[in-house]
């Protein structure tokens, strides 16, 4: 398949691998920022690839791992208002709330639909007249455009049973908060290809500038990844600290314009609690002024509350990469994709949850 | 019209008519939809005794199974429920290492099914069980009210002869036993995902859904010494080989670079965020056979359409029961574990 077996080739692998151990002279730790790149670090075994110095701890790049249990709390609690059918995206079916999940509220009875985009959603609320729709707009800046592009076309029907849980987080302001963290130990970015793909890179040079940290923009396939780690090694070995671009195939420095412009049209830049991380500042998407009578905040009530620092679940430590998913005490043990205890475990980019998947009794090494 | 008046035939106009609770009351409309449409779709002896249920010759050992159908949408590109609740009881039949002989089937159809729709899926399953030369010789039928029901569901259970000469079953695997995969996998779960949600494929991704029972009695005619046999259905070909390694004791070797995928079935399963290992097949089995048995058993297969192309993909071996592991496509190594609750598309 064009555009993704060339970049599955055993061979082009190994010679990535063995020019990275070339050029590697000590230890380094790189995050990989994305939840898509963790899952494919585990699904091929890359990291068994490369030299024991190369450690890779995995970032907050999960959507749904970050969205706070309010919000999970707050779509629940809509799920539950009669005349309201709640869309969302499936991964957030599991997540659980503080008391239970949405699959569970679809199994009592609340009208929870999955769809594939917020356009779906759209649909719905024109087919059902009758009723309150309410999209759960959760994501980086991947999904932002179209859920921005929904409400857009929303206000432009007129269409007013339809509204948007909106839980949008920003990944700069969350890499900044990473690295002015006492105790950081990343040493070099692989920076979420898709998230650049919109945004472009500008923004990150600032913060590789002033941290002294290399950032490479890294796509999904194996050999992308690699490369992403090659590139970022070889910045750290020769002292340098750049934003490189891995990713040309899909990404241009200034990103895509028309995306940025739908997106700043509706939403504004707001301070967002991350789950694991707390409230960053500037680190969120809100619904602008002109655009607020979609926010389903503003139908049903806002979200309240702090988020964190409830039960046994270690993964706030692990979306801060300080711990690996299995140096939790609970991983594989009291928590399992069955019976999660948090979110790691049960999103599909989780990192725990990859962890669990294919890494799980295998025994091979994982570099930390 | 006024329902079993029994002043006209309720299938004279089928266009039109849809199923009525009294089709499922054991009065006259429904003895009527039995005459007009199951006994001389299904025809055969057995349905036209019109006992309470079907007297059976068989001696030795029979395999029997049962299974219940409840897909969404009741017909997809490739097959539709009807064939599928044949194929699915005849393959699992075939994996006992028995020949496929009769099936009953149960329906549970919803008030206000169109009879065309209905007629249809029976036609379906009529041509399916045809196919496969099994009988459909005994059945049920329930109508339940509006809304509680997909349009239909189908149970149906089946018997056949065993002719393999010993147990093919995961407790016969043995170390160094190789793992043959009859053809490529994930077409079938693709293709219903697809029309159930009506995404909008450039290319057809048909179901794989297809009788798998003359390859297999094909292996145990030629002697081929088979340990075991798994339908590749719910859950793939992870669950399958995960359950058999687990019950056999033994752990499991997967070379991902050689199992088959449609490249249209790969390309949607990387934009859903599925594992093609996890996705469900229809007409795909795995064969466990001896070391010395496997180009004797490839060379067997690939004589038949549905087997044509059967890979070694692995094999098994001593160590952790259950354990099984894939190397990747660019060398490194996973494991390879069970579908986590239901498959659910990502966000991005």
């Amino acid at each position: 398949m064009k555009y993704r077996d060339e970049y599955r080739t055993p061979e082009a692998a190994r010679a990535y691998a063995d020019a990275i151990a070339r050029i590697t002279t000590r230890p380094w730790t790189l995050m990989e920022v994305c939840g898509g790149q963790t899952n494919a670090i585990m699904r091929f075994g890359i990291d068994q690839l490369l030299p024991q110095e190369i450690s890779l701890i995995h970032g907050p790049g999960c959507p749904v791992c970050v969205t706070p249990i309010d919000y999970i709390d707050k779509a629940l609690e809509i799920a539950g208002t009669p005349g309201v059918i709640l869309c969302t995206f499936g991964d957030m079916l599991r997540v659980p709330g503080t008391h239970s999940d949405l699959a569970a509220a679809r199994a009592r009875g609340a009208d929870v639909r999955v769809v594939y985009s917020p356009i779906e959603a759209l649909a719905v609320a024109r087919q059902h007249p009758g009723h309150d729709v309410v999209f759960f707009a959760v994501g980086f800046e991947t999904t932002a455009p179209a859920n921005a592009m929904a409400v857009y076309q929303a206000e432009r029907e007129g269409l007013e049973n339809f509204s948007v849980l909106v839980s949008q987080v920003l990944v700069p302001p969350a890499i900044r908060n990473l690295l002015e963290r006492p105790g950081n130990r990343i040493q070099g970015f692989l920076a979420a290809g898709h998230v650049c793909a919109i945004t472009g890179y500008e923004e990150y040079e600032p913060i590789a500038r002033r941290h002294r940290v290399p950032i490479v923009v890294t796509g999904f396939e194996p050999l992308d990844i690699l490369e992403g780690v090659y590139l970022c090694v070889r910045q750290l070995e020769r002292g340098e600290s750049s934003v490189e671009n891995q990713y040309s195939r899909a990404v241009r420095r200034p990103g895509n314009k028309p995306a940025q412009q739908v997106m700043q049209a509706v939403f504004e830049v707001v301070p967002r609690q991350w789950r694991g991380m707390g409230e960053i500042p500037e680190s969120g998407l809100g619904l602008s002024p002109a655009y607020r009578a979609f926010d389903a905040e503003t139908r049903f009530g806002a979200v309240t509350g702090q988020d964190e620092g409830r039960g046994e679940c270690s993964s706030g430590a692990v979306l801060r990469g300080e711990i690996r998913p299995d140096q939790c005490p609970a991983f594989g043990t009291r928590c399992t994709p069955e019976h999660p205890l948090g979110v790691t475990m049960v999103s599909e980019e989780g990192a725990c949850a990859a962890y669990y998947r294919y890494r799980r009794q295998s025994g091979g090494p994982s570099h930390e | 019209m006024n329902e079993g008046s029994g002043d006209h035939c309720p299938l004279a106009n089928d266009d039109q008519e849809v199923v009525k609770m009294a089709h499922g009351g054991g009065g006259r409309a429904m003895a009527q939809l039995l005459d007009s449409l199951f006994r001389p779709a299904f025809d055969n002896p057995w349905l036209e005794r019109q006992h309470d249920g079907a007297v059976l010759d068989m001696a030795g050992a029979i395999a029997f199974t049962t299974d219940s159908y409840v897909v969404r949408p009741l017909f997809f590109p490739g097959s539709d429920i009807g064939a599928m609740a044949v194929h699915g009881t005849v393959n699992d039949i075939a994996m006992c290492g028995a020949e496929p002989q009769y099936l009953s089937a149960g329906f549970i159809l919803e008030e206000g099914l169109p009879l065309a729709i209905l007629r249809r899926v029976v036609g379906s399953m009529a041509a399916a069980a045809r196919e496969t030369g099994v009988r459909i010789v005994t059945g049920d039928l329930k109508v339940v009210e509006r809304g509680k029901a997909d349009g239909l569901y189908i149970n149906t259970a089946g018997v056949g002869r065993v002719v393999a000469p010993h147990p093919i079953e995961p407790g016969q695997v043995k170390p160094g036993d190789r793992l043959l995969l009859s053809g490529d996998i994930g077409r079938h779960g693709i293709a219903v995902m697809a029309a159930r949600e009506k995404l909008d494929l450039e290319s057809a991704i048909e179901s794989d859904c297809a009788s798998i029972a003359p390859p297999v009695l094909a292996l145990l005619n030629e002697g081929i010494a088979i340990r075991c046999l798994r339908d590749l259905t719910r859950g793939g070909l992870a669950s399958a080989l995960v359950e058999v390694a687990e019950t056999a004791g033994l752990a499991a070797q997967i070379r991902e670079a050689d199992i088959p995928v449609r490249e249209d079935v790969s390309a949607v399963c990387e934009l859903l965020g599925l594992d093609p290992l996890h996705v469900a097949n229809e007409g795909r089995f795995m064969a466990v056979v001896a070391p010395e048995d496997v180009d004797r058993a490839i060379d067997i297969l690939r004589r038949h359409s549905v087997s044509e192309a059967t890979v070694d993909i692995g094999l098994f071996l001593e160590g952790n029961a259950g354990l099984v592991t894939a190397q990747s496509l660019i060398g490194g190594s996973r494991v390879v574990d069970r579908l986590s609750g239901e498959q659910l598309p990502r966000i991005c």
